[in-house]
């Protein structure tokens, strides 16, 4: 079974080819049963591939298999080879499993929408191209898939082309999306150009196993691929300072926001650093920056997501802000506790996605949090499954995955030999704040008094993927303990075999335990700040919210003012030039040869007057000056 | 055989050339052009000749013959042309004809 | 004798198809598909039956040759002769002929005869230019097409199509004559240093690589082929043409006309003038990174559909330059690559856009818009061609620029970072095209529209097989090239892959791995 991995990702291929040629033709009903089976049986498939890697895991096992060679010229061949180790097990399992989930919710939330077998085609796609990007063995194999995911991601933005409201508004964030990941793709493709110069091959085990021999640790080479690949990741993952892009994109359908804005496609740029990591430990000062892109990341998202007023945009700022937390553990080191990471929040993050999905039908499309409100009685599963996947987002102590996952994070920033006080400092001022804004996004959509009437009861098909993912916030977390208590930690065992462990401070300046307490009184304490500020007393905010505080409410809503700083320095002049320069300069300069000759038109055919008597005279005078020249000469 | 005065014979074509060219520049009328045209011929034949006699060559003598030939030819066409002319436009003013530029 | 029943079967062709437009004008069009048929059919025999022939021995240097005299007192000859690179080309030629014809196949009412006299013949002069291998009988082809080409735009153009038509006959005309005199001179040199006066593209080779005068003959040829490529400062002939041409017009014009630019450089240019080319090199990177970033940024300002479409080709084609003058096998395989690549795509658009118009007859872009709704087959279709365009991996013409670009890396990175910054702008028009036509504000009340027909259908269909299977599978046009440019690896003065591969360092290292690779599994 192991060998025919190929299977994986033919068959949500085989899902997007049949929808997309036939899938207005087919009945209705087959459309969901095509676009959620296929992506079944790849979960099926990868689980099974998955219980026989397992028997076999041992340090460097993995398993390859060759499908064909893309081209080949000199001793250049990259080749479609799918690779399997432990690291892409964990990421395809997290594709195919929770991509079924949201497949499944898909089936119910699009039913009504006249795009039901695009929608499919275009998932279906996705998860093609996912599959290809962290299955490949070969960087170009997997820059494939990685431009496949961009484009998928775009067509689905621009999922409701002509909503009539909000058409130009979608048709521009999905193009925002697809150029700025697009300029951390070009960055990319150059790390690729330089490690084909240097390896003459892009073969990732090679260029890993080389890379040592052929660069010496801070080589220009080195430090250039390293920093070429981060901004593909940057790009990517929506990383400063590429992040503008991922809250536009939440223009998308709420599914799509779940699966490719949130759990998987934005954690590529994790899967590429992780899986290239040996290149980043030959340039410890692109790593060390990689751990301060995270944490100003991580610390700038996470106060954008207090002062929105869109559920979705909050929870978009609170991905790039999780993100970051995985950016800060991969740049000290932590590889494992950044793969850990991006596996929980990958559960928790789905499951608000699709909580908040849920709630948005039940207000009849209505973003503001503001005007939803009251809304745990009437839909009680939403409201539990949202609290747990809040929970571990806030990453409340002992009971949520999300407490385990980022606890590590932030131990190994803080006791890490690459970590340091600062890294840790921001990164736990941004849990406390994240605890804030994830308990004020619960209590304003749940609690408090109704504003919009709902009668809106989710199916079966919705509610079912809320309580998978909702108990996988909470129970995911037990399989990687901290140290410190249980030393249960099968999760970075299976990835040892394919990362390096962290190594640690002999004698660190604190305890884990300290460490442990401080934050999980922090997270709580944002628990009940938000209570107070929002359900008990909201007076006091409200008016620092619209009087003196107004100007720094816009300026955190706005994202720090990212967009207008990239609109005046770049899509401004560009727009401009284009516009200025429309007809082309360099055409009104072969115009002006053209219009000279014109003018030489006009002036000499004066001269031709049709008598005959000038003409005559022209002849006489001509005559005269040549004899006169020839006599003088 | 006494001294021709060449120069006063050659003074005398070139007086009757541009007595020509001056009639085919400023008259109108395209007889008379046409006429002109006829003494700035003679005044080149006359130079021939006068060239002829000074070299003591026949040359000079078969040119004007060859000019004389040519410019019946030339006067027969011309007169033909100009008959049509006067038959299509009614007018024997060379600037009618301006209208065939274009 | 295959090469001179192709080009005969064309013009041939055209003739039978002005005589019988007398009886019924609907003859012509099917002659002219039968002709195309014929010929592709025999070009992908041919091809089938050579794949396994292909080797890399010196004297094997043509797939198939032929030769008569022709002049002989003036040293001209009729000399065809066909490699991996005019296979692919022509069979390129008659594939998009046939995409071409069949896209403006109701299109076409006045003097069907003549319209499709002048497409068959047209195609025939690109068919003998792929294959000329006689300077004189090379630019015999290249006047030939010409003719045709202006015949077409002008009486079945648009309708500014008189003064398109003169601005390209003008521009290629002034620029084919200075190749005319660089011929010449080489002819004359050649002769004078040794005796024989031939104008055979086999003696020529090495008569002249470096000096004043390689270097200005070289000039000649450029510009013709700078002109006809298009590369800054010569496009501007470019959008006016391709706008106004009819369909079949502008998917020749672009897909394959350019493409006899790009081949003449690399069959002529770089062989003819090794180390002048090679001094020029910069220059002519420069020009094609200013080609890629200036024709893009103009292709995004643009209001008229047409227009768009076609300074994206000055985009595309700055990626030819780039990889022209960066002397090495990858970036070689990647400009033959981008000739299949950008042919498919831009002809793929130009169907695009007439189909369009067809249906609403605007080519403005701001009264489109929606149009999915009405026609998501087109609009599934575009997609896919739109992502050609901008290079999306999986689709050749990615393979093509990650090839240029990865060559000419090599060569200078500086360049090629801006180069590659083309990926990046070639979005902003991209996207321009797709959302203007088929997303965004809702316009489709204002038209009746009806998606693609099953003639339509078999045409974007066939593009995007053709697409996706390069794409995926690039071997087949690599392999069949590859003695080709085996061939012009030789004749460079100094050779930069060869000292690569002299590193001792790396060579072992990668030998090494490979062993260890075989016992993972």
């Amino acid at each position: 079974m192991v060998t025919q991995l190929w299977l994986i990702p033919a068959f949500p291929l085989a899902g997007f080819l049949i929808l997309s040629l036939f899938g207005t033709r087919l009945p209705r009903k087959m459309v969901p049963l095509i676009g959620v089976g296929v992506v079944g049986v790849a979960a099926l498939i990868t689980i099974i591939t998955g219980i026989d890697f397992l028997q076999h895991n041992t340090a460097g096992y993995f398993v390859e298999q060759h499908l064909w060679t893309w081209f080949s010229i000199g001793s250049f061949s990259p080749e479609m080879t799918l690779h399997l180790d432990a690291l892409s097990l964990c990421f395809i399992f997290v594709i195919t499993f929770v991509g079924f989930l949201i497949h499944l919710y898909s089936a119910e939330f699009m039913k009504d929408d006249k795009g039901y077998s695009r929608f499919f085609a275009y998932i279906n796609l996705f998860i093609f191209s996912m599959l290809t990007l962290v299955l490949a063995n070969d960087l170009l194999l997997l820059y494939l898939g990685w431009e496949g995911v961009g484009l998928c991601s775009f067509l689905l933005i621009g999922f409701w082309y002509n909503d009539s409201v909000d058409a130009e508004k979608n048709a521009y964030a999905a193009r925002k999306s697809f150029l700025i990941t697009r300029i951390g793709d070009t960055a990319m493709i150059l790390g690729l150009f330089l490690l084909v110069k240097d390896f003459d091959t892009l073969n990732i085990s090679t260029i890993l196993n080389e890379a040592p021999n052929v660069w010496t640790a801070n080589s220009s080479e080195a430090v250039w691929a390293a920093v070429l690949l981060l901004g593909g990741a940057l790009g990517k993952s929506a990383q400063l300072p590429l992040q503008t892009w991922l809250p536009d994109a939440m223009a998308g359908p709420s599914p799509v926001s779940a699966l490719i804005h949130a759990a998987t496609m934005v954690t590529a740029g994790v899967y590429l650093l992780a899986r290239t990591h040996v290149l980043f430990s030959l340039a410890p000062s692109i790593q060390l920056l990689v751990a301060i892109i995270g944490a100003a990341t991580l610390f700038i998202a996470s106060f954008s997501a207090l002062a929105q007023h869109d559920i979705k945009r909050v929870l978009a700022y609170s991905t790039i802000s999780q993100i970051g937390y995985m950016f800060l553990a991969l740049g000290v080191g932590a590889w494992s506790a950044a793969i850990f990471h991006f596996m929980i929040h990958a559960f928790f993050k789905a499951l608000l996605f699709l909580a908040a999905g849920a709630v948005i039908l039940a207000v009849h499309h209505e973003h503001s949090m503001f005007k939803m409100g009251g809304l745990r009685k009437k839909l009680p599963v939403v409201f539990w499954t949202f609290l747990f996947g809040s929970a571990a987002l806030a990453s409340i102590p002992l009971v949520t995955a999300g407490f385990y996952s980022k606890d590590a994070i932030l131990w190994y920033s803080f006791a890490g030999t690459n970590g340091s006080v600062w890294l840790w400092l921001t990164g736990i001022v941004a849990a406390f704040v994240t605890s804030l804004y994830t308990f004020r996004m619960v209590f304003l959509t749940f609690f408090g008094e109704e504003k919009t009437p709902t009668h809106y009861k989710p199916g079966l098909a919705i509610k079912i993927p809320l309580i998978v993912l909702g108990i996988l916030s909470l129970v995911a977390g037990f399989i990687e303990l901290p140290h410190n208590f249980g030393h249960f930690t099968p999760f970075s065992d299976f990835v040892s075999t394919t990362l390096p462990p962290v190594s640690l401070l002999a004698n660190p300046a604190a305890g884990e335990t300290v460490l442990q307490v401080l934050a999980g009184v922090l997270a709580l304490v944002g628990v009940w700040l938000a209570w107070q500020l929002y359900i008990k007393k909201p007076e006091p905010l409200r008016q620092f919210k619209y009087g003196s505080g107004a100007g720094l409410f816009r300026f955190l809503h706005d994202g720090w003012k990212f967009d207008q700083l990239y609109d005046v320095v770049f899509v401004k002049p560009f727009v401009w030039l284009s516009k200025i320069d429309r007809r082309d300069f360099v055409d009104r300069i072969y115009g002006a040869v053209g219009f000279f000759n014109v003018a030489m038109n006009v002036v000499f055919s004066r001269t031709q007057n049709g008598k005959l008597r000038y003409y005559l005279l022209g002849i006489g005078i001509g005559a005269f000056i040549v004899l006169t020249i020839i006599l003088a000469l | 055989m006494s001294e021709l005065p060449i120069n006063a014979g050659l003074v005398l074509a070139a007086l009757l050339f541009l007595t020509g060219l001056l009639g085919v520049l400023i008259r109108r009328n395209i007889l008379f052009m046409l006429m002109s045209v006829e003494i700035m011929f003679n005044a080149a034949g006359l130079a021939f000749v006068l060239g002829g006699a000074k070299w003591g060559e026949a040359d000079g003598q078969v040119m004007l013959i060859f000019i004389l030939a040519m410019a019946a030819a030339e006067v027969s066409v011309g007169l033909a042309l100009i008959l049509q002319m006067h038959r299509l436009f009614k007018s024997v003013d060379s600037d009618v004809l301006s209208i065939m530029k274009d | 004798m295959i090469m001179i029943a192709l080009i005969l079967i064309l013009m041939i062709g055209g003739i039978l198809a002005w005589l019988l437009s007398a009886v019924n004008k609907n003859i012509p069009k099917w002659i002219s598909l039968i002709a195309l048929l014929t010929d592709l059919l025999i070009i992908v025999f041919f091809w089938s039956n050579n794949a396994g022939n292909i080797s890399f021995a010196q004297n094997n240097r043509w797939l198939t040759e032929v030769q008569y005299e022709w002049i002989p007192q003036f040293g001209m000859s009729f000399h065809l002769a066909m490699d991996g690179i005019s296979l692919v080309m022509t069979a390129l030629t008659f594939f998009l002929g046939i995409a071409s014809l069949l896209s403006s196949w109701k299109n076409v009412d006045k003097h069907t005869g003549f319209y499709h006299f002048n497409l068959l013949w047209l195609l025939a002069g690109i068919t003998g230019v792929f294959l000329a291998m006689d300077l004189m009988l090379f630019y015999f082809f290249w006047e030939i097409m010409l003719v045709p080409m202006y015949f077409i735009m002008v009486i079945w153009g648009h309708e500014n199509s008189k003064y398109a038509g003169w601005k390209f006959f003008l521009f290629t005309q002034i620029s084919g004559l200075m190749m005319l005199l660089s011929i010449i001179a080489l002819f004359v040199i050649h002769g004078n240093a040794t005796q024989v006066y031939t104008f055979d593209y086999m003696a020529l080779l090495g008569s002249l690589a470096g000096g004043p005068a390689a270097f200005w003959i070289m000039c000649g040829f450029l510009i013709a082929f700078f002109v006809k490529l298009p590369s800054i400062p010569f496009h501007s002939w470019l959008p006016d043409a391709y706008t106004e041409s009819p369909v079949a017009g502008s998917v020749i014009v672009a897909a394959l006309m350019s493409k006899t630019a790009a081949y003449g450089l690399i069959r002529f240019v770089i062989p003819l003038f090794p180390e002048a080319a090679q001094n020029f090199a910069i220059p002519g990177i420069i020009l094609g990174v200013a080609s890629i970033l200036y024709g893009a940024k103009l292709s995004y300002g643009q209001l008229n559909l047409k227009r768009l479409i076609s300074f994206s080709s000055v985009s595309h084609m700055g990626f030819i330059l780039v990889g022209v003058f960066s002397f090495n096998t990858l970036a070689y395989q990647g400009v033959l690559m981008q000739m299949v690549a950008h042919g498919l795509s831009i002809a793929a658009l130009f169907i695009m856009a007439e189909f369009v118009y067809d249906r609403t007859g605007k080519m403005d872009v701001n009264e489109m818009g929606g149009f999915w709704d009405a026609m998501p087959n087109m609009g599934g279709f575009t997609v896919v061609f739109i992502m050609a365009s901008l290079g999306l991996p999986g689709l050749v013409n990615f393979v093509a620029e990650f090839l240029i670009l990865a060559g000419a890396w090599q060569y200078d990175i500086v360049l090629a970072v801006l180069a590659t910054l083309g990926l990046i702008v070639s979005v902003t028009y991209s996207m321009r095209i797709l959302q203007k036509v088929f997303h965004q504000r809702n316009h489709t009340h204002s038209y009746s529209l009806h998606d693609i027909s099953v003639r339509e259908w078999v045409v974007m269909g066939s593009l995007t097989v053709a697409m996706l299977w390069l794409g995926f599978f690039p071997q087949s046009v690599i392999r069949i090239a590859k003695p080709a440019f085996e061939q012009m690896k030789m004749i460079q003065p100094e050779n930069k892959e060869a000292t690569r591969e002299a590193n001792p360092l790396q060579s072992s290292s990668i030998i090494t791995f490979t062993a260890k690779k075989g016992g993972g599994l």
